[in-house]
């Protein structure tokens, strides 16, 4: 009876074990398979050339591929959303996880986890029908698309992974160090911020990067609001970003043009991994 | 825990599943009555290509069509690459690509309306204003008898072969400073109906009653004024083939099917003008 259930045990340690696999093993082909169809056309444009030059013109008799300005407009476009979203992301799951009343935490999680499952084209498409033609009137310049619009659809689509988890963070506070504060004469309020927010403080931190992640590997949403022109960026200009740079113009390229989309997904990979990287760093030294 | 593992067992089956099918398709016998016809490519061709398809199966009920909407290049490297019996291309093929064994049968023409927002004033435009507008030397409203405002160009993205027909037949090729480019010919008529400033051309067979739709030259696009040349700005649906090799039975059938006089109903009621008559 043991062996049989030793046995059993085993097999399901095998299974778990190569399903674990084969999640590794799928980060392992997409790095492998990037590099190796990103690094040619690289190689062959020259990589300061690559990624300094400020002109992308890929169809162009003379080809030019710069990808500077996809590279600024992401990293500007990611803050931007990041400054707008993350704030107003903390304050609502400080007020839900501390403050709110139980029917109202209850409808607004059911709300955030319903803006969760909205699809990115959905967002794309209220922002072009909606957001786009609201920019244009409000700030009187000949067209909303623009990094301001991408911002905006940008910040209210990492709310809801930034306020998921964040929650969880402050909902794991130990109850004990709230009381001790509040008995300490603390106001609630001065408790929520001064103790339970550092509390959580590695939570949060990991949820911004996880909007971090969202905003610079939106694509499809992006493409709608954002104009995709490839210019360097500005706030009411038409930019291109790095995931719309290869999404836009993949299904028609060909040739050197589509192994330069290649490489730029391979910046863009490089990009992710860095901000990653760098998340992981600060967390270590902060527990350290 | 029986349970979690029926379901592990469902995955890896239905995973199992999708590889077979991936591996069947490509190992479709060619040469035998039957079978299918693959297609692939140009997305402008979609309403043309669609409706030719469904009339080919509902006559043919053995042969099963397909149709992949990827884009004209895609559609050429497939059928050179043998990923497709059939590539479609809404222009002409690159020197290149005809050095590389292919050649190309047009089967319709198709008209690229050039369209502003409905409260334009503007409603006819020149070749020659028309070409200054796309290359940045009209770039107010006013200088064409519309509104004192910017000009604001949305176009499609580079490689696209409406952009490419619309760049060619206006000589404006590498001088346009687009303000938008736009994945797809509904994109580019929602943003126009959205900007008052806009000016952007889709493939005719798209544009409805949302944006207006001027005349060029003083001539409107329609199917007679195309074929007859009359209208300026029109490029060709070709049918994509490799020179050396022969189709298949299915494909030949549908090849021949699509350039016959009786498809030239069907081509014409997807908004396409035919070639054949």
């Amino acid at each position: 009876m043991m062996n049989l259930r030793a046995k059993s045990e085993n097999i399901i340690h095998g299974v778990f074990l190569i399903l674990g696999l084969v999640t590794v093993g799928a980060v392992l082909l997409i790095t492998v398979y990037l590099i190796v169809s990103g690094i040619p056309a690289i190689s062959k444009i020259g990589i300061r050339d690559f990624v300094f030059n400020t002109h992308w013109n890929s169809t162009g008799s003379e080809p030019q591929f710069g990808i500077l300005p996809f590279i600024m407009t992401s990293i500007y476009g990611t803050a931007g959303a990041i400054l707008i979203g993350a704030p107003i992301s903390f304050l609502v799951a400080v007020y839900l996880s501390k403050v709110a009343p139980a029917g109202l935490r209850h409808g607004a999680e059911t709300a955030i986890s319903l803006l969760a499952g909205i699809p990115s084209v959905v967002y794309g498409l209220v922002g072009m029908m909606v957001l786009v033609p609201a920019v244009m009137n409000i700030f009187n310049v000949p067209d909303g698309a623009s990094l301001l619009a991408a911002i905006i659809v940008l910040a209210i689509m990492i709310m809801p992974s930034v306020v998921k988890v964040s929650l969880n963070a402050l909902d794991a506070v130990p109850p004990e160090y709230e009381e001790a504060s509040l008995a300490l004469g603390a106001t609630p309020i001065e408790t929520y911020f001064r103790v339970s927010t550092p509390a959580a403080k590695s939570g949060i931190a990991a949820a911004i990067v996880l909007g971090v992640g969202r905003a610079i590997g939106e694509a499809m949403a992006v493409m709608m609001v954002a104009g995709n022109a490839a210019n360097m960026p500005g706030l009411f200009e038409s930019v291109r970003f790095l995931t719309t740079a290869v999404a836009s113009e993949m299904s028609y390229a060909a040739g050197l043009q589509r192994e330069a989309l290649f490489s730029i997904a391979l910046v863009l990979f490089l990009f992710i991994m860095l901000i990653n990287a760098a998340l992981n760093y600060f967390l270590k030294r902060e527990r350290a | 825990m029986k349970k979690k593992l029926i379901a592990l067992g469902l995955c890896a089956v239905m995973a199992l599943g999708a590889l077979a099918g991936c591996g069947s398709n490509s190992e479709e016998p060619s040469g035998e009555t039957g079978g299918t016809v693959a297609t692939d490519g140009s997305t402008s061709m979609e309403a043309v290509i669609g409706s030719l398809g469904e009339k080919f199966m509902e006559e043919n009920p053995d042969i099963s069509f397909t149709y992949n909407p990827t884009g004209s290049g895609t559609g050429i490297t497939a059928v050179s690459e043998g990923r497709c019996d059939i590539g479609l291309s809404s222009r002409d093929l690159k020197d290149e690509e005809k050095d590389a064994g292919l050649e190309a049968t047009e089967v319709a023409l198709d008209g690229i309306a050039v369209v502003v927002n409905s409260e334009n004033e503007v409603s006819d435009l020149s070749m020659e204003q028309i070409k200054d507008i796309y290359t940045g030397k009209i770039t107010n409203w006013s200088e064409l008898g519309g509104a004192d405002s910017e000009i604001v160009l949305i176009g499609r993205e580079a490689g696209s072969g409406t952009r490419d027909g619309f760049e060619s037949i206006t000589e404006t090729e590498e001088q346009c400073a687009y303000r938008q480019e736009l994945t797809s010919t509904g994109d580019v008529i929602t943003t126009v109906s959205k900007n008052p400033n806009a000016i952007g051309y889709a493939s005719l067979a798209a544009v409805d009653e949302s944006v207006k739709t001027v005349t060029v030259d003083g001539v409107s696009p329609s199917e007679d004024t195309i074929s007859d040349g009359s209208y300026k700005i029109q490029r060709p649906f070709m049918l994509v083939t490799k020179a050396d090799s022969q189709l298949s039975d299915a494909a030949q059938k549908f090849f021949d099917y699509a350039t016959s006089a009786e498809a030239a109903e069907i081509i014409s009621g997807a908004g396409a003008v035919p070639v054949a008559k």
